[in-house]
């Protein structure tokens, strides 16, 4: 490609157009080609700010069922949009085939070209590349589903009353957190499968379990710990799945309510892992496409002014100490590590070298594309933060130890601090460090029925304060008595939680 | 290869329904804004919507979390001076979570959620659950909504009334009445006399006969099937009449003593109870009559502007007022055609020995044609001679005369709550 070609801009005013918006999405997905960017068919839908703010408060999607909490979203985003708080975002883009991108009316045409190179070409590649993408979510079948799950839940609605449903709901929502699979791969989901399927799981789950229940008979607490096998034999880490199947007072209705909450929150699950990756991918390729765009001499000078300008303010990140802050951005940690990324393969430093022997001076797009594919947050941190990125960002660590009276600043941009650097800032990006590790331990099955709950301890870190309030959630679920211990390494039960509670939850002696 | 939409037409609004579902769970909470925004208002802007804040806690979605304490390694961009090793006093409010900069986000403003509801739905809350007591359904005069019933069919109409069944059956009706009986029976005959004729052995007489027969058939055929398979004669349509539907016309009266011992902060609190009346009957009811009365020795009847900004004054005779609304009910409001309702505000105060002419009005000529009589008096001293006269009235009409007294701005609200809430039919009130 000829740099500064002498060929006319697409557009000089600020106005979009349908056409003008075709033209761009035209040379942009001429030149994401060219890249290499593999993306799924656009859709690229035009709407007000208003069915924005729909979109933002039904988590993002076009359509989903109806739930109050959803409505708490849409008047919060509401209010603070009306006084100005905040703006809304630029765009949305749902990981779906064809992969459908909102842009918001009132942007200006550069802004709507940044949208396009952004989500269509950034994120689109995004979703249709990255492994936790195509192992986990089935975009061409979400909107289906979520239609499917919509019209299931009004069903129900129309059967069992809206608040018995809304409290179902409830219910489900506090524990969306654990309704996923973290490592057991899921089959792929089909709408017209699932419709199909229903009944007969229906009937097959009621009969299943009443077998299960029939025989066991409740009998005198027999304290003998290992007389009876645990069950379930290995401890379950999602416990929506784990009601959903066993819970022995649920309906058949109930059961599937669950499961589409669980199907849902699997869907959002790679999302979460992979927020850094996936805005610095987005962001690194509108910047590179658009720059692009403008060595070809199809965008001019004002366009290239305002497009860095909104650029620059998505990937700010302020300081620590800043009324701003608000922990650490994604867009600049991810957009930086990207462009980081090609700097190393095309003009790596001895530094580099040292770090990075495999990738120092290769093919960046290549690397890029393997790095985009294979890793989430946590693995793509701990492989490519470069200490020169550590030393930009000026990154310091600080260690919180609730034993301790004070802070201590353990490990700043230095040669001795890269490395812990680099781990923490990885950690902080292990969902399995965020929330509380819980799984379900055991059932007494011969007894009363109580459901026991192990919270494994990382770091001694306690539970929060709305514990108490999700267990009445779960007890609401599971029927019978729930219980959670909070269990350090070497089995110590620190701290006891029930729900109906019992004697009180108990201080047990550490 | 892009598609591009063009949504913007497509429904917005998307979100009402849970708005609907957020704002029902929260009923209290926002009722009680609503509560506290109609004595906080100036009188003007009484019925604007309004701010409504819940307490954050009370509409968090709780799911688990950490709580504090605990090791943990958190890290933070844009150093400045720290070097490794350094150790300082956890920041203020932060309480220790997670070091600096946390405080930031978990500042102490953000313990309300607030959100606004517009006038429409500030109404809906202010006036829900109340309603006039013991409204009938009178009279069919004047009625203004009605019903669209079916009534049978018509043999005139526009053609999409047009019944095809109906219209049909007439035709075939007709097609058979109209056709001789004989005619086909002929035919019948004359057919049988053919076919038998074929069988026979050919002959030249018999090929003349056979066509004799043919030409006879094929005129009575003809004959009938000039009748037509369908005439207009035939047509039916679908009949559609509209009933009127009996309409429950109300007449409110206010009547307001305006005399010099009412205080201005009397006044004011009136003037709230029927700003807040006036608003109710607007809203809820399409078909009601206000009328409003005024007095202080003199009744006189006034239009609503006059009524609540009138600043004339003077003695206090309640009975003028009352004797005008029985005078008005006679003139103006058959109470066979009318639900008539009295409100009455007063300090209570009154010319000595008029009490006793007020209850004979009220129970002679005014509580007999009317659905309910409501009275309020405001005063913060003990109840006047007006208020012991009205307790014998009330014994005698329990159901519908009610009193109740106002002390202050705060109570306004919920006295009229209690003067209008929805019965359930036919209850009594406890005596």
């Amino acid at each position: 490609m000829s740099r500064r070609k002498a060929s006319q801009p697409i557009s000089t005013g600020s106005d979009w157009t349908f056409e003008l918006i075709e033209a761009y999405d035209r040379e942009i997905g001429r030149i994401a080609a060219d890249f290499g960017l593999d993306t799924y068919p656009n859709q690229i839908e035009i709407i007000t700010s208003e069915q924005m703010m729909d979109a933002y408060s039904s988590v993002g999607m076009p359509l989903n069922y109806n739930h109050w909490s959803f409505g708490k979203q849409f008047v919060d985003t509401e209010q603070n949009y009306k006084r100005g708080r905040m703006g809304l975002a630029y765009e949305i883009v749902i990981n779906s085939d064809p992969c459908i991108a909102y842009l918001m009316e009132e942007n200006t045409i550069t802004m709507q070209a940044l949208v396009i190179a952004h989500a269509c070409y950034g994120h689109n590649s995004f979703f249709k590349g990255n492994y936790l993408f195509r192992t986990w979510t089935d975009a061409s079948a979400i909107i289906d589903y979520l239609l499917f799950a919509k019209n299931y839940i009004r069903q129900c609605e129309e059967k069992h009353g809206v608040e018995e449903v809304e409290k179902l709901l409830d219910s489900c929502h506090a524990l969306m957190n654990y309704g996923v699979n973290r490592y057991k791969r899921p089959r792929p989901l089909t709408a017209a499968e699932e419709r199909e399927r229903q009944r007969s799981r229906e009937e097959y789950i009621q009969s299943h379990l009443n077998d299960l229940w029939n025989t066991t008979v409740p009998q005198r607490i027999d304290e003998e710990a290992g007389k009876y096998p645990r069950f379930p034999a290995e401890p379950e880490e999602n416990i929506l799945y784990f009601i959903e199947k066993n819970a022995p007072l649920l309906e058949p209705w109930q059961r599937e309510v669950l499961r589409i909450v669980r199907k849902i929150a699997q869907y959002f699950y790679p999302q979460k892992q992979t927020q850094v990756m996936n805005e610095g991918w987005a962001c690194f390729w509108h910047y590179t496409l658009l720059h692009q765009l403008f060595d070809e001499g199809l965008v001019t000078d004002g366009f290239m002014m305002e497009f860095l300008h909104s650029h620059s303010s998505v990937i700010y990140q302020p300081p620590f100490d800043s009324p701003y802050f608000n922990g650490i951005n994604p867009y600049t940690l991810g957009y930086h590590m990207m462009q980081d990324i090609r700097r190393i393969c095309e003009h790596p430093t001895d530094e580099d070298r040292e770090w990075f022997p495999d990738i120092a001076g290769s093919d960046w797009l290549k690397t890029l594309d393997q790095a985009m594919r294979n890793f989430k947050d946590e693995s793509f941190i701990l492989q490519f933060l470069s200490p020169r990125l550590i030393r930009e960002l000026k990154l310091f660590s600080i260690m919180d130890d609730s034993s301790r009276p004070t802070l201590k600043v353990d490990a700043i941009h230095n040669e001795r601090g890269y490395r812990a650097i680099r781990e923490s800032l990885a950690a902080q990006y292990n969902l399995g460090n965020r929330e509380p590790n819980i799984q379900v331990y055991n059932v007494n099955i011969r007894g009363d029925r109580t459901l026991a709950l192990r919270h494994y301890m990382h770091n001694g870190q306690p539970m929060g304060e709305s514990t108490d309030e999700v267990l009445k959630h779960l007890h609401r679920l599971w029927g019978f008595q729930v219980q959670l211990d909070s269990v350090t390494p070497d089995g110590t039960t620190v701290k006891s939680y029930a729900c109906p509670a019992q004697e009180a939850s108990v201080e047990a002696t550490a | 290869m892009s598609y591009i939409i063009d949504r913007r037409e497509n429904a917005k609004k998307k979100s009402t329904v849970n708005r609907q579902r957020f704002l029902r769970r929260y009923k209290q909470h926002i009722k009680k804004a609503v509560e506290e925004a109609i004595h906080d208002r100036s009188i003007r802007d009484i019925d604007q919507g309004g701010q409504v804040t819940i307490p954050k806690r009370d509409i968090s979605e709780p799911v688990f979390h950490h709580g504090e304490g605990g090791l943990r390694h958190k890290i933070f961009p844009g150093n400045k001076e720290f070097v490794e090793g350094d150790e300082f006093k956890r920041p203020e409010g932060g309480g220790g979570g997670a070091g600096q900069g946390k405080a930031s986000n978990q500042g102490e403003g953000e313990d309300e959620f607030t959100f606004n509801i517009s006038q429409e739905e500030f109404l809906d809350f202010m006036f829900e659950d109340l309603e006039l007591p013991w409204m009938v359904r009178k009279q069919l005069k004047d009625a203004t909504s009605f019903e669209t019933r079916r009534a049978g069919f018509t043999s005139s109409g526009s053609p999409e009334k047009l019944h095809i069944v109906r219209s049909l059956r007439a035709a075939h009706a007709r097609r058979i009445a109209l056709t001789d009986k004989d005619v086909r029976k002929q035919i019948r005959v004359l057919r049988k006399e053919l076919w038998a004729l074929e069988e026979t052995p050919a002959s030249p007489e018999r090929t003349e006969k056979i066509d004799a027969l043919r030409a006879q058939i094929a005129v009575l055929e003809k004959s009938s099937r000039k009748l037509p398979f369908l005439d207009d004669f035939d047509l039916r349509y679908t009949n559609l009449v509209r009933v009127p539907l009996p309409s429950s016309k109300a007449v409110m009266f206010c009547i307001m003593d305006v005399s010099g011992s009412m205080t201005q902060s009397v006044k004011d609190i009136a003037k709230r109870f029927f700003i807040l009346l006036y608003l109710f009957l607007n809203r809820n009811y399409k078909q009601i009559e206000v009328v409003f009365v005024r007095h202080h020795t003199h009744a006189k009847e006034v239009d609503e502007q006059e009524f609540f900004y009138s600043r004339e004054t003077g003695g206090t005779i309640v009975s003028s007022a009352l004797s005008m609304s029985a005078d008005i009910i006679d003139s103006r409001y058959p109470p066979e055609d009318w639900n008539i309702y009295i409100a009455q505000a007063s300090d209570g105060d009154n010319w000595d020995g008029d009490s006793a002419t007020c209850s004979k009005i009220l129970t002679e000529r005014i509580l007999p044609k009317t659905q309910y009589y409501a009275y309020v008096e405001i005063t913060t001293g003990p109840h006047q001679n007006l208020w012991h006269e009205y307790e014998h009235v009330h014994e005698a009409f329990e159901e519908r005369f009610a009193m109740q007294q106002i002390t202050d701005a705060g109570e306004i609200y919920p006295v009229f709550r209690r003067l209008f809430e929805k019965r359930t039919e036919g209850a009594h009130e406890p005596s």
